[in-house]
């Protein structure tokens, strides 16, 4: 089987996911193509020059539905001989885009692929592709289905994590990626994103708030403290899952969750073959990749036992992983992962991640992949591990390393 | 006779008027929907019918319901029970749905309009066919009672009221009257939108209703074009968070033990993604389900059959009517101003007796305060408060008991001064009146030798808050007659309530399965199993309180008394030992239950409970390792099952109907299961006796299995099989 390389990361920059954000004016149709351009472009791609491009998008409804995939090919300048195919594994979906093309690749489908996805969050709301574990009875019942702001709190309670905790885990990523962003350290992956005449929208994050300290977070109002313990009672239905429990304990709020944005990102993946006919140097070896599927009502524990699954079946161990990135859905996800390997936090999301930056469900896994490649790079270390939670009950994990 | 005939007046409008013969109140039969059907037919297609009056017979009511063996025969109907069943209500479907299209065409054009006019109460299949019309009168009477209650016997309403009234109401406008059975008067009916018209004369009014309807009355809302349900649907915006909600706040409230409250919820959520008529077949569908499920059977059984069975008198002795005329009651505590209260509603005069003429008052001022909350939610009038307070005479003299044919002792809880109550009592009351103690520890046998006629001295034993609860217990001593049993039971079905007749043994039936529930979890916080654990558990397996938070509402003081008593009386054989180390060390503290704001749990000022007491872990650190969440629950359920084998056993209880009634009216055993005994049989007594073995083996001998059971189980037995059909048949 032949190895599998990433020969280049971008992503766009993350607009707040909002009216007022400054992507909002952008369509994800547009977004996902301005991408694609802007990797063919980098890198010189013409022609039938890749076999497919995946996807990744958590919300495929409306100007999402209908294979975006597809749409951004045609909408972009590829050439319309590669066909597109939009995938949705919630939150991880642009990792799970990157771990299937590596796997086709693998597999003799072709050499190369583009891989990546896009959120429009504030154009497409999360949740409005419906969902039948959240309403169907005959599942919403026996999966003990909770929104995932609970399943966090469950977490916290479950593995004692505080809110202090989760609020210093907060202010620091906020700190890192202020730090990354002076000391552009994203300079090699952001694109701006220009408008239709070539006036540039947005090129720089727009979610961060660096001034961010724990008084300022101390003053927030828990998030799912009313949905949990008054109308309708989510707590209820966690504690009948988890009825050690007493009480759950509401910790997230806005500050120390991730941000609610939009953006994107793709990767360039292809084997040695690929490279050579492209005249391109491979960046990074992707060495493993791996997913499970975990007890849904506390939902977002699977970057543990996901990561446990591509360690062993990798033969690796926690220590031969010099970086990580954990994403930060919400604090007690990172922090019950450093909990469960005991990784110190100097190895984990040291550029900051999306409680800072935001989290455009679809894209995130590949932002993740391409700010651990780059950071790598610039610390000159070797192998790095990238891991998401994700909505009922999944995780999904990837190891590279530096060639 | 056909419980339905049909009569055309002069103006063209046919009556189809409803009297099931013998019965006060209508009952569906499957004779009467062929009856039915064949009416609509006949009143359909006869040229001189303009329209079609459904009304009842009965003066003040519709109907009351379905004849559940209805139900039986349809799944005994052919070799499928779910064939049967499902072919069986897909038949009144077609039928409510013929009489709902009343021959229209698809355009909704050449229908003829019919109504449902209501003298009164009209309830399940009696709001549901209602609900099939094209509008609903209602007489205006405020006793009269309008929903649709099967999920209170562990059914929903599956002759298309679900799915009918989801379209008009909306999931969240329907959710009190499908997921909580909630009934209504007329006026709150038509507020909520259950039925169309209030009117003194609904017969009348439908009739000219009929007269004057035109084409576009008959279409309903579902059956035009463009419908949307009210709310939203599922995957709307709106719908989306109701159907979200819904699911977790009937999780949360059901714990998921209620096979029919989750059938209700799917046959709606799948109902409102799809056109009325495939909606009616996926409710037929999800009911059958329920009509399957072994726990809706039970709860059928012991909540409605077994439940009506006894408050008609299954078990009352052959004696003539002897109902209550002047009830006296001895001492005017809580328990006494209950009873006084729940008898002057029943109509009943009541002499109050206390000590002094103040502390009779106070005891009657418990009435009075409880009316003027009535009136102050709109339930009840002054003139009622007044008549009500004008039926209770509170007094300190033992001589206003002159007259009353029943008297009822509720004093302290001590031999001593029931004595003396029964002997100041006895001696001024007729020799025909019948004497009762409420006692609830002291055994009645002894008791009764205050009293000179024993044969006509009984246990009527009330739970508390008596206005609340629905079960009496009634306890024959060793030498009561059937007489005193009759009166009891009169006096019983007078207040509304369910009896359980039992006989003389300590703590009788619900206190004697109830304290060893209470003594496991108190057991187990000794063991080091988590506190919060103990208390899920019971919770998650249907019981309706935790065995901590159960001994802080009956109080921690009372619960170390008692230990005390059963101590000095079973001297060496005492087996809970355990329990008092933890129950004691907690009186010993000062947590003595709720009411002194400090028990199992914590409470904030105002007598909040406010969690778990954090002490408690420190007190008893959990083991690290936890027992599996069935061990528990086995635990805290088969404490209580053994305990009502043992009083089959012992002759305590001669009837397991009024086991299993006793148990869920008496102190809410897990509901679903349908009673202890039902919930053994569930089990197959083979299991439940290999489980009784494992259960003694790890946790002590109070799980040994009783020798009935053992013998039950290795013939195949159950309990119903073997100890019901001869009862029903009695």
């Amino acid at each position: 089987m032949s190895d599998v390389y990433i020969f280049d990361a971008l992503r766009t920059p993350r607009g707040r996911g909002r009216k007022d954000g400054a992507l909002h004016e952008v369509t994800a149709l547009r977004l996902s193509a301005l991408t694609l351009n802007a990797i063919a472009a980098r890198n010189g791609l013409d022609g039938h020059a890749v076999e497919d491009v995946i996807w990744g998008n958590a919300t495929q409804v409306g100007e999402q539905g209908g294979c975006l995939a597809r749409s951004a090919v045609l909408a972009s300048e590829l050439d319309e001989r590669i066909p597109g195919l939009s995938i949705n594994r919630f939150c991880a979906s642009g990792l799970e885009a990157v771990n299937l093309a590596a796997s086709q690749i693998r597999g003799g489908a072709g050499h190369g692929y583009i891989a990546g996805g896009v959120e429009m969050m504030g154009r497409v709301a999360m949740g409005s592709d419906g969902a039948a574990i959240a309403v169907d009875p005959s599942l919403a019942m026996q999966s003990y289905f909770v929104p995932q702001g609970i399943a966090a709190d469950i977490i916290a309670t479950e593995y004692g994590i505080t809110r202090d905790d989760a609020d210093a885990l907060a202010m620091e990523s906020q700190r890192r990626a202020a730090r990354a962003w002076d000391e552009g350290r994203f300079a090699r992956s952001v694109i701006p994103v220009p408008d239709i005449n070539g006036l540039t929208i947005l090129d720089r994050d727009e979610h961060m708030r660096p001034e961010t300290d724990l008084q300022s977070l101390g003053a927030l109002t828990p998030a799912f403290r009313e949905m949990g313990e008054a109308m309708p009672g989510f707590d209820q239905v966690a504690l009948m899952k988890y009825p050690h429990l007493e009480r759950i304990a509401h910790i997230h709020h806005a500050g120390n969750s991730s941000g609610i944005v939009d953006g994107a990102a793709a990767l360039l993946i292809g084997d040695k073959a690929f490279g050579e006919a492209h005249g391109l140097t491979p960046r990074a070896r992707i060495r493993a990749s791996a997913r499970i599927g975990t007890d849904p009502t506390i939902m977002l524990t699977g970057p543990v036992p996901v990561t446990e699954r591509i360690l062993r079946e990798s033969g690796m161990e926690i220590g031969d992983i010099d970086l990580f990135e954990v994403n930060e859905a919400f604090s007690a996800v990172v922090l019950r992962f450093m909990q469960a390997f005991g990784v110190e936090e100097s190895r984990v999301n040291v550029n900051g991640g999306a409680i800072a930056m935001g989290h455009p469900l679809g894209a995130t896994g590949a932002i993740l992949l391409g700010t651990l490649l780059d950071e790598l790079e610039r610390s000159g270390k070797s192998t790095g591990l990238a891991t998401l939670c994700v909505a009922s009950g999944m995780g999904v994990a990837t190891i590279i390393e530096r060639v | 006779m056909s419980d339905f005939t049909l009569q055309t007046g002069a103006d063209g409008v046919a009556v189809i008027s409803w009297d099931t013969p013998g019965k006060s109140m209508n009952i569906m039969s499957l004779q009467g929907l062929l009856d039915l059907g064949a009416l609509i037919d006949t009143a359909l297609a006869d040229s001189d019918i303009r329209g079609i009056v459904i009304t009842s017979g009965k003066p003040g009511s519709f109907a009351g319901g379905m004849d559940l063996n209805v139900l039986a025969e349809m799944r005994s109907a052919g070799n499928d029970p779910a064939q049967g069943l499902f072919d069986g209500v897909m038949r009144i479907h077609t039928l409510l749905r013929k009489i709902e299209r009343a021959g229209m065409d698809a355009q909704g054009k050449g229908g003829k309009p019919i109504a449902a006019a209501l003298p009164g109460t009209a309830l399940g299949i009696g709001l549901e066919l209602p609900l099939s019309c094209h509008r609903i009168f209602v007489a205006d009477d405020p006793r009269a009672r309008i929903g649709l209650p099967e999920i209170k016997v562990g059914l929903f309403p599956g002759a298309g009221g679900t799915t009918r009234l989801i379209r008009k109401l909306g999931a969240m406008g329907a959710a009190p009257y499908l997921l909580e059975g909630k009934l209504c008067a007329p006026k709150q009916a038509k507020a909520a939108g259950l039925v169309d018209e209030i009117c003194a004369d609904p017969l009348a009014a439908a009739r000219s209703w009929v007269l004057e309807a035109s084409e576009a009355d008959l279409v309903k809302p579902w059956d035009r074009r463009g419908y949307k349900l009210p709310g939203g649907a599922p995957y709307s915006a709106q719908g989306f968070m109701t159907f979200l909600g819904a699911n977790a706040m009937v999780m949360g409230k059901t714990k998921g033990v209620y096979p029919a409250a989750k059938a209700l919820l799917s046959a709606v959520y799948e109902g409102a993604l799809v056109p009325f008529d495939t909606a009616l077949k996926i409710e037929a569908r999800w009911f059958t389900s329920v009509m399957l499920n072994p726990s809706s059977g039970a709860m059928i059984r012991t909540l409605f059959q077994s439940k009506q069975a006894l408050e008609k008198g299954a078990n009352r002795p052959d004696a003539p009517d002897s109902a209550v005329q002047k009830l006296g009651i001895l001492g005017a505590g809580m328990m006494g101003a209950g009873i006084a209260l729940v008898a002057a509603q029943a109509g009943i005069e009541v002499v109050l007796l206390d000590r002094s003429a103040e502390a009779a008052e106070k005891g009657k001022s418990y009435s009075a305060s409880y009316m003027d909350k009535g009136i102050a939610r709109g339930k009840a009038t002054a003139e009622d408060k007044a008549a009500l307070l004008g039926r209770i005479t509170a007094s300190g003299d033992y001589a206003e008991l002159r007259g009353c044919d029943l008297v009822i002792e509720a004093v302290f809880e001590d031999p001593e001064t029931k004595a003396t109550a029964t002997r100041e009592a006895g001696a001024r009351i007729a020799q025909e009146a019948v004497f009762a103690t409420n006692t609830s520890t002291l055994p009645v046998s002894d008791l009764a030798r205050a009293f000179d006629r024993p044969q006509d001295y009984i246990g009527i034993h009330f739970f508390s808050p008596v206005e609340k609860m629905a079960l009496v217990e009634i306890i024959k001593g060793r030498e009561t007659g059937p007489r005193a049993v009759a009166k009891a039971l009169d006096f019983v079905r007078q207040i509304r309530k369910t009896p359980i007749v039992v006989n003389d043994a300590r703590f009788f039936y619900a206190n004697r399965c109830i304290i060893p529930y209470i003594n496991e979890g108190i057991r187990m916080v000794g063991e080091g199993v988590a506190p919060a654990l103990i208390e899920n558990a019971a919770k998650l397996v249907g019981m309706p309180l935790g065995p901590l938070q159960l001994v802080d509402e009956t109080s921690i003081e009372l619960g170390v008394k008692i230990a005390r008593a059963t101590r000095a009386a079973m001297g060496e054989a005492y087996p809970d030992g355990a329990v008092d180390a933890v129950l004691f060390e907690m009186a010993d503290e000062g947590r003595l239950g709720r009411k002194a704001g400090a028990g199992f749990y914590a409470y904030d000022d105002k007598g909040k409970r406010a969690g778990l007491w954090d002490g408690l872990t420190a007190q008893y650190p959990p083991e690290a390792e936890q027992p599996e969440l069935l061990d528990i629950q086995h635990r805290l359920l088969f404490i209580q099952a053994l305990e009502a084998v043992r009083a089959l056993e012992a002759g305590v209880l001669e009837d397991i109907r009024e086991g299993d009634v006793g148990a869920i009216l008496g102190w809410g055993f897990a509901p679903w299961s349908g009673g202890p005994f039902s919930w053994l049989d569930m089990l197959g007594t083979p299991y439940a006796a290999e489980r009784c073995d494992a259960l003694s083996d790890m946790h002590g001998t109070r799980f040994a299995c009783p020798a009935l059971l053992r013998e039950m189980a290795a013939r195949g037995e159950s309990f119903y099989g073997r100890f019901g059909a001869a009862r029903n048949a009695a």
